[in-house]
């Protein structure tokens, strides 16, 4: 990006606006996310730095909104934070309940959307697949489709089965959300297996490893970063997932987007910026182990490594 | 695997190569192919069953939904048989009202008169509460049942609302898709567009449209330059400039809604920070949010990876010794941008645009959040008739309308990029 020294003085003038026009453009990207996260130790209940905050009084600083997060839906949430108190934040909290929800709903719909999505993408990077084409565009679709739409169709197609009443909790959120990740999966596990060496397999077979050993020892690790990245998307998919939730999840399958959207229509507190912190946290968290993850797969496929 | 053998009299019968166990080689393969190809396919079967399931099977419910209902057709059985023995015309007779008060009566007693009085209401509006007073009343009614029914309101002679119920005592109709599109049937049957004041869902699909449209440009003109820069500068630099990409990309939707609603409230960042800058008066506080600004900026920010990423792939392999070139050969820098880099450009402009819009014209979470009144797209519609209004059939058409929409942007995308090209981080 270096300046040649014949540039005119117009290109120089240039060249200067265009990194002053990256870096706005490269704030108005990131400025919003961590703005937050000061924002949530906000001590008065505000969604604005106050002059407290400004001059770093420690005063202007403080945990309330966590707090709040910890005790809010408690049975009692004064009393001393003895072993009982805590009892009842586990029992009772609104936003640990949800926070529960989110994880189990995650968990099962992202175990579902990888077993199922790794499997097809396994036959759909076979040279003798047939309609590929129209097969990946159907398997595609829940990305492309709007969320609304799914979730309309869902709410049809549930109510008639009566998913509600076969008595197997969150069924019907998981399979959505699960129905949500697959694209990603089917994305992240053909890329890496479009990169993968047929010729390895063959020489497994050669060496006298059945299909399954050939799986297990030779196939599996070389795709697994693929398969992990697809999965974090999967997960990260279903947590962030909120109008399917809206539409079809029963009322005690609430999950952390689902309260968050109610306190975003209802009574907007800095409390949702509290739980807007954590959730930064944990997509940092998340994108570092998908950038591990992807330059570990580049290395043992032999591409360069970033 | 196809064990061939070519010495020897029996690989060779009759000028035909053949396998070890004597089969023809052209059979031996195409079966061996046959197999490998169910092989694949088997792998696939799971997963497309689910998506079926899952996926196809509610998108068909919800098309069937769109030409059927039944509210009316269900709970008023005599009329409806009387309209199936007449034809559209027919002025009701005493047969007709007779079967009229005795549907509602027995709607009444099912308490169903409401799901009636409804589905006549979406068409005819003003007239659920006719048919509910009617419900109440019906058991005092005695023939001859015209007298007593129009004794009790006028309306129930109006040729209008026999027209209506006549087109609602089928379970199918396709009124639905004509009230999603701002088209309405007269009491002769025949289409014409809806009053004035009630043509709002033409003006809401050409606003989600202009506004995709807006937002794709916006993200495209933002993810230009920074795409670029990303592609020129040596790796290390650019994957740590990357991470301000995917930050956001990785984050949740709404968190990302939530900071916008704190920076553009009238409270918020943005304004106390003109305000303590003094370009804005303390009195006159820029409305930024619950408009159609609030989803313009939002969206732009959300969407803009969905751009920056396509832009990036496409232009990381482009060889600079190109532009290079057309400066020796005396091009200016901007001949050479416009005649040499942003042709290379073109299909991740094409990749980028088709995404962003794609993604944004299906958008609710975001307009809800911070539209407001006047920037509300399509998809807020379908959740109010959803959930407020319950006109469950209504969304289901307007559903259906975007969703064909959307297949043939789809379509456009798979055409032109491929979808296997579709990149992810």
């Amino acid at each position: 990006m270096a300046l040649p020294i014949y540039a005119s003085p117009l290109e120089r003038v240039w060249h200067w606006t265009y990194k002053v026009i990256c870096t706005a453009i490269f704030i108005f990207l990131i400025a919003p996310i961590l703005i937050v996260i000061p924002l949530s130790f906000n001590a008065e209940p505000y969604f604005t730095f106050t002059e407290k905050m400004l001059s770093f009084d420690p005063e202007g600083y403080s945990l309330r909104w966590y707090d709040m997060l910890l005790t809010f839906g408690m049975q009692a949430p004064d009393g001393p934070r003895d072993w009982s108190w805590w009892r009842d934040v586990l029992a009772n909290a609104t936003w640990f309940d949800v926070a529960w929800n989110s994880i189990i709903i995650g968990f099962f719909s992202t175990i579902l959307a990888t077993g199922l999505g790794t499997l097809a993408a396994l036959g759909l990077s076979r040279s003798e697949m047939p309609w590929r084409r129209s097969i990946m565009a159907v398997l595609i679709s829940p990305m492309i489709v709007p969320i609304i739409i799914t979730a309309t169709g869902l709410f049809f197609f549930y109510s008639k089965i009566e998913i509600q009443k076969w008595g197997v909790p969150y069924l019907g959120i998981i399979m959505a959300h699960a129905t949500l990740g697959i694209p990603f999966v089917i994305i992240t596990v053909t890329a890496t297996l479009s990169g993968f060496d047929h010729s390895l397999s063959r020489a497994a077979a050669s060496l006298g490893a059945n299909p399954r050993t050939t799986f297990f020892k030779v196939i599996m690790p070389l795709i697994l970063p693929g398969v992990v990245s697809g999965a974090l998307f999967a997960f990260v998919t279903s947590f962030d997932e909120v109008v399917m939730v809206l539409f079809i999840a029963g009322h005690d399958e609430q999950t952390i987007p689902r309260q968050m959207w109610n306190g975003i229509r209802e009574q907007i507190s800095p409390a949702i910026l509290a739980v807007a912190t954590i959730l930064v946290v944990v997509s940092i968290a998340l994108l570092a182990t998908v950038e591990i993850l992807r330059r570990r797969s580049e290395k043992l496929r032999g591409v360069t490594a970033g | 695997m196809v064990a061939i053998e070519t010495s020897g009299g029996e690989g060779l019968r009759g000028g035909l190569l053949t396998t070890a166990d004597g089969k023809p080689l052209k059979q031996a393969l195409a079966h061996a192919q046959a197999r490998a190809r169910r092989k694949a396919l088997l792998l696939v079967v799971p997963l497309l069953a689910f998506i079926v399931i899952t996926f196809v099977v509610p998108i068909g419910q919800l098309l069937f939904r769109s030409i059927h209902n039944d509210g009316f057709s269900a709970n008023m059985p005599q009329i409806s048989a009387w309209f199936d023995e007449t034809k559209a015309g027919d002025a009701p007779d005493e047969a007709a009202y007779a079967a009229l008060v005795a549907d509602i009566a027995a709607a009444a007693e099912a308490r169903t008169i409401g799901v009636v009085g409804t589905r006549v209401n979406y068409e005819l509006s003003g007239t659920r509460s006719l048919f509910t007073s009617a419900g109440r009343n019906a058991e005092d009614l005695e023939p001859p049942y015209r007298e007593a029914l129009l004794d009790l309101n006028a309306k129930w002679g109006d040729p209008q609302l026999w027209g209506v119920m006549r087109s609602v005592s089928s379970a199918y109709s396709a009124n639905f898709y004509l009230a999603a599109l701002d088209l309405a049937r007269d009491e002769n049957g025949d289409i014409v567009r809806a009053p004035e004041d009630r043509r709002i869902y033409g003006m809401l699909f050409m606003r989600t449209l202009w506004l995709s449209a807006l937002i794709t440009g916006l993200c495209l003109i933002l993810a230009y330059p920074v795409a670029h820069l990303l592609a020129v500068l040596p790796l290390a630099k650019s994957n740590l400039l990357m991470i301000l990409v995917l930050l956001p990309f990785w984050t949740s939707l709404l968190v990302r809604t939530t900071s916008w609603m704190v920076m553009l409230q009238e409270q918020g960042v943005i304004n106390n920070t003109m305000v303590a800058l003094g370009l804005v008066g303390n009195e006159s506080r820029i409305q930024m949010m619950y408009n159609q600004a609030g989803t313009i900026i939002a969206m732009t920010h959300i969407l803009l990876p969905f751009m920056i990423l396509p832009l990036y792939s496409v232009m990381r392999p482009i060889n600079p010794s190109y532009v290079r070139a057309a400066r020796s050969l005396g091009a200016t820098s901007w001949t050479a941008f416009r005649r040499v880099y942003l042709p290379q450009t073109l299909p991740g402009i094409g990749a980028g645009a088709l995404l962003v819009f794609i993604l944004s014209v299906g958008y609710y979470i975001t307009p809800a959040l911070v539209g407001g009144a006047s920037g509300q797209l399509i998809s807020n519609l379908i959740a109010y008739h959803m959930q407020d209004s319950l006109n469950w059939s209504l969304a289901a058409a307007l559903a259906a309308l975007l969703l064909a929409g959307v297949l043939i942007l789809y379509w456009l995308y798979d055409r032109l990029i491929g979808i296997d090209n579709l990149k992810l981080g």
